[in-house]
């Protein structure tokens, strides 16, 4: 920090990123612009959460009638995971109005949505999966022998067992996504927290405004950090078989 | 004579190129209790798991109350339904209170009404000394206790035949007499029931026949004070030897 203080261009710094008037007159927009970010991030999260799911029971469930289900969500996997999210923002957001389909979203936001929900929808999956595998045969073959179907003895024993287990690292994802958010301003989403910022910084070449959206990622993501390290201590000792 | 509870014929099982489950020749009557004892790796976890469909056999028959019940076509949950496995490491489900592990699969698998399934659960949980413990979770118990549980949850759904296995090789010395107890209450309630055992005290007891299950065969078969204390087989006679050398039997 003292460092930093003492550096020669910290006075030039001092006044481009942490202008009191400057952040004075440009935070109420980004919060305003925030919304938006927020609302983003509470639809994807809730598709993510349900998809993620989804692609992660059919890799689980063995049956052999599935096994092209299975191929295809490892395939999706394996691609969404592996694209960087900055690029299948790009990819979706130009790409899919390039079709010029009808039918199809032409709203940057929405399709800023939609990349996003792909990419964690695949990271989320692979979280989920590996809370179900953590769950004990045991379990499975304990419901089972009650006379539960399988599908009951995943509904009631095995999945509840396994989101449990997963919800530090699943909250962990969520901080993740949270920031990404800010990458759909890339393909033009006006009105989003970090393109408002940028829009300000530009205006007068003073940086103060990022420094406002960055404290506004932060609101959310340091207490989203704190609830994280409250789940974790709990979840792990509940564990017998 | 009425028809066996269970009947066992010629069933074999191999895990990959290990036979574990020989030809196995078994019939289990109406209120009778079989032991099994054998040394480790002698399949009787594998014969209760076949029987209880958790396994698939590769040969033989299996009949409940005179159905068979290996066939592919049968139902597994149905025929679960009418059985209770209760496993050596209690398979409680941790996520669940001690009261809802008990109804989960009688209000699930039975059908049966949720206050009723309450009822049942609570006074059989009062039956295996678990009276008050009902709203804590399993792992606040004992072993001894977690493993009451198992034989309440297992029992709740009035089974035609009860499954032991080996219940009380995970516990500490001093809680086995707890759980074989509450095996020994539900053998003079006349549950039927087909166990798989180390305790040879246990087995005496308990027992109407002893079989002896060596290298996937069951050698032996009869009253225990014959299998136990005159067995004719030299397989059995070096495993009594055995467990009597390490202070066992």
């Amino acid at each position: 920090m003292a460092l930093i203080l003492t550096s020669p261009g910290w006075p030039e710094v001092r006044e481009k990123f942490f202008d009191v008037d400057e952040f004075r007159d440009t935070f109420p927009d980004i919060a305003r612009a925030f919304w938006l970010d927020i609302r983003v991030f509470c639809i994807v999260e809730v598709a993510v959460l349900v998809l993620g799911l989804v692609v992660a029971l059919v890799r689980t469930i063995e049956a052999p009638a599935l096994f092209p289900l299975r191929l295809l969500a490892i395939v999706y996997t394996d691609l969404f995971r592996g694209i960087p999210v900055i690029l299948l923002v790009y990819l979706v957001g130009f790409g899919i109005p390039a079709l010029d389909l009808s039918g199809l979203p032409t709203e940057p936001v929405v399709l800023g949505g939609i990349a996003l929900a792909l990419s964690y929808t695949a990271y989320v999956s692979e979280v989920y999966r590996a809370g179900l595998r953590s769950v004990h045969r045991g379990q499975r073959d304990a419901a089972l022998a009650i006379g539960l179907t399988e599908r009951q003895a995943m509904r009631h024993v095995i999945l509840p067992q396994a989101v449990r287990r997963v919800g530090p690292p699943l909250l962990n994802d969520f901080i993740a996504l949270q920031k990404d958010v800010a990458l759909i301003a890339i393909i033009g989403v006006a009105g989003e927290a970090f393109r408002v910022a940028q829009i300000d910084a530009a205006a007068d070449f003073n940086y103060t405004p990022l420094i406002g959206a960055a404290l506004l990622y932060l609101a959310v993501t340091i207490p989203l950090a704190r609830l994280l390290e409250r789940w974790a201590p709990g979840y792990s000792g509940r564990t017998v078989a | 004579m009425a028809a066996p509870v269970l009947e066992i014929r010629g069933v074999t099982k191999a895990f990959g190129d290990l036979d574990v489950l020989r030809g196995i020749d078994l019939e289990i009557a109406e209120h009778e209790a079989v032991a099994v004892i054998g040394a480790s790796g002698s399949g009787k976890s594998t014969l209760l798991r076949c029987i209880d469909l958790l396994e698939q056999i590769d040969d033989g028959d299996i009949f409940l109350d005179g159905e068979v019940i290996t066939d592919p076509s049968v139902d597994a949950p149905d025929v679960r339904r009418r059985l209770a496995l209760v496993f050596q490491a209690y398979n409680l489900f941790p996520h669940l209170s001690v009261l809802d592990n008990v109804t989960l699969g009688i209000v699930r698998a039975q059908g049966v009404e949720r206050a009723a399934a309450q009822e049942t659960a609570r006074s059989l949980l009062a039956r295996f000394g678990l009276a008050g413990r009902e709203g804590d979770d399993p792992d606040r118990l004992s072993g001894g206790q977690q493993q009451r549980v198992a034989l309440a949850r297992a029992f709740a759904a009035h089974p035609r035949a009860m499954l032991l296995d080996e219940v009380t090789s995970a516990l500490d010395p001093e809680l086995v007499g707890e759980v074989l107890a509450a095996v020994r209450d539900l053998k003079e309630a006349g549950v039927t029931m087909l166990i798989a055992t180390h305790e040879m005290g246990f087995a005496r007891e308990v027992a109407d026949r002893v079989g002896f299950l060596h290298e996937g065969r069951l050698v032996e078969l009869g009253p225990p004070e014959q299998v136990l204390e005159a067995p004719e087989r030299p397989e059995t006679q070096r495993f009594l030897r055995r467990l009597l050398e390490a202070g066992r039997a």
